[in-house]
């Protein structure tokens, strides 16, 4: 009914996301949820934000649903010719310095944050994050490195517009300062976690558990998470994707666990009334 | 949640002499959906309070009774339906005071408060809430929404917000006069489920609230279950060529 809802159906697709990388004794381990929204409408609750470049290296996509698919289209493509030419694998650092130039040059008109994360005979398992501008950083672990500039734009949106039609300009111009001014989404929640969680020289279970535990406490707290935890395990064996729907992670404070119907719950009566 | 100065100026609404319009919305509930099924209403809302994309406080309460006939529930900003629940607690009492064995129905309710949003929307300075109010007196059920501007309608079937685009068309097409409280719980479940699929804005924990002749029940919170149990859901890109 409010008026102020046309402006979103027209919002970019966008992955207000919660995305980690994790590095473990032997490998990493690539975590994300699973929702895509459109302003407020989920557009997919079952998206995959972990995509390959090559056999051994996978990126974790945030942001804008547009970029950092094309980008990690150019960036798979360009790295296919260089496996060609090498005559072997390509390393986890060719593929992050290649997402890391098209950001770094695209800068003024991409959105997107990614993780690369991947295994190689040089190295072993390496995490590189690429924030939004482009830089590029090699870390142990590292929570999504970008965010969805809807957070607080619904809000904007809805205000600014009421009762009168949206104008586009505004509504642009507002997008860039808001960028400026708002970080990550679902990771604002995980640095705290993580900080008193994350050790050096974990197993892959304890790994793997870390990530997991970590998607589903952003989703609890996030708006724009949602949905499954993927999790891409990579390793000199090779890789392996996970999937965990809600009734696999855990309940956290002040949620309950999930029921058929309230009729389930209820005597066969109807409850006595109540004036409270 | 900073906002600058220059953001009110550039508003569409002000003229040279700079009227501020209005206000942001802060803490805000998200849909309620509600209906008339045989013994009276049946509201549902989830006990979620975003603040922006942040899913803050999961136990609100956004369905409260009003007097002994109605049952209000709220979305948008949390601070103004206080506020409201406030004026309407006034309302109550000095109603109790006058002891004439009248009281407020839920028809002199919704036109309170339609008086009171309206009013303020003409100030320039809005209640930023949708209302669904419900209730049964005397035999006659009541169902009506008040939107922040003060537009106001009563109906079979109501939602707010999101519920709008979700809900609605789930009770346009199943919906019926006379539902049984089973029936009208389970249509509720319904759109409460759809919401959690697809609202970004909605939390996994529900009340819902029922009025009768008899009175006001709202239930204990409880959360649904939802399916991600799709084939198709467990690796969507195998196969795929792209990144999609």
């Amino acid at each position: 009914m409010e008026s102020h809802k046309d402006c979103e159906i027209n919002a970019p697709h966008s992955m207000g996301t919660t995305i980690i990388g994790v590095t473990y004794n032997g490998g990493v381990v690539l975590g994300a949820d699973s929702r895509t929204s459109t302003g407020v409408y989920v557009a997919n609750r079952a998206s995959d934000k972990i995509t390959q470049l090559t056999d051994n290296v996978y990126l974790c996509r945030s942001g804008s649903a547009a970029d950092s698919q094309t980008v990690s289209d150019y960036v798979r493509y360009f790295l296919h010719q260089h496996t060609i030419q090498l005559g072997q694998p390509a390393t986890v650092k060719v593929a992050a310095n290649l997402v890391r130039l098209l950001s770094y040059s695209n800068k003024n008109m991409l959105q997107t944050g990614m993780i690369i994360g991947g295994w190689d005979k040089y190295e072993g398992g390496k995490i590189f994050g690429v924030p939004l501008g482009g830089t590029l950083l090699e870390l142990p672990f590292t929570i999504g490195v970008a965010n969805s500039i809807s957070s607080l734009v619904p809000t904007f949106f809805a205000s600014l517009c009421g009762s009168v039609t949206c104008n586009e300009k505004l509504v642009n111009s507002l997008q860039v300062h808001l960028l400026a001014v708002i970080i990550c989404s679902g990771s604002t929640y995980l640095y705290g976690f993580f900080d008193q969680a994350w050790k050096e020289g974990m197993t892959q279970e304890e790994a793997e558990q870390l990530v997991v535990k970590a998607v589903s406490l952003a989703i609890a707290r996030d708006g724009a998470s949602g949905g499954v935890v993927r999790t891409v395990t990579i390793n000199s064996e090779g890789v392996t994707r996970k999937y965990y729907p809600e009734d696999k992670l855990p309940r956290w404070h002040e949620e309950l666990e999930p029921q058929n119907s309230l009729l389930d719950m209820l005597s066969s009566s109807s409850p006595e009334p109540m004036v409270s | 949640m900073e906002f600058s100065s220059e953001t009110r100026q550039n508003s569409l609404l002000s003229s040279e002499r700079g009227i501020q319009r209005t206000q942001y919305p802060y803490v805000t509930g998200s849909s309620v959906v509600a209906l008339k099924y045989k013994d009276g209403i049946l509201m549902a809302a989830d006990m979620g309070g975003s603040y922006g994309s942040t899913l803050r406080y999961k136990s609100l309460e956004r369905i409260k009774p009003v007097g002994k006939h109605s049952l209000i529930g709220a979305s948008g900003e949390i601070s103004d339906f206080q506020e409201i629940m406030h004026y309407l607690d006034d309302q109550v009492l000095n109603d109790n005071m006058w002891d004439d064995g009248n009281s407020l129905g839920p028809k002199e309710i919704h036109s309170y408060l339609t008086r009171v949003m309206y009013n303020r929307r003409n100030k320039f300075d809005p209640l930023w809430n949708t209302l669904v109010l419900g209730g049964v007196k005397k035999g006659q059920k009541f169902l009506g929404v008040v939107t922040m501007i003060g537009v106001n309608f009563e109906e079979n079937h109501v939602a707010t917000g999101f519920g709008n685009h979700m809900a609605q068309p789930i009770l346009r097409s199943e919906w019926h006069e006379n539902l049984t409280f089973e029936e009208g719980v389970t249509l509720l479940e319904k759109c409460m489920r759809v919401l959690l699929y697809r609202d970004r804005s909605a939390v996994n924990k529900f009340q819902i609230a029922k009025i009768t002749e008899e009175g006001v029940t709202i239930s204990q919170p409880y959360a649904l279950k939802t399916f991600w149990g799709f084939k198709a859901f467990e690796n969507p890109t195998a196969g795929a060529d792209g990144s999609w």
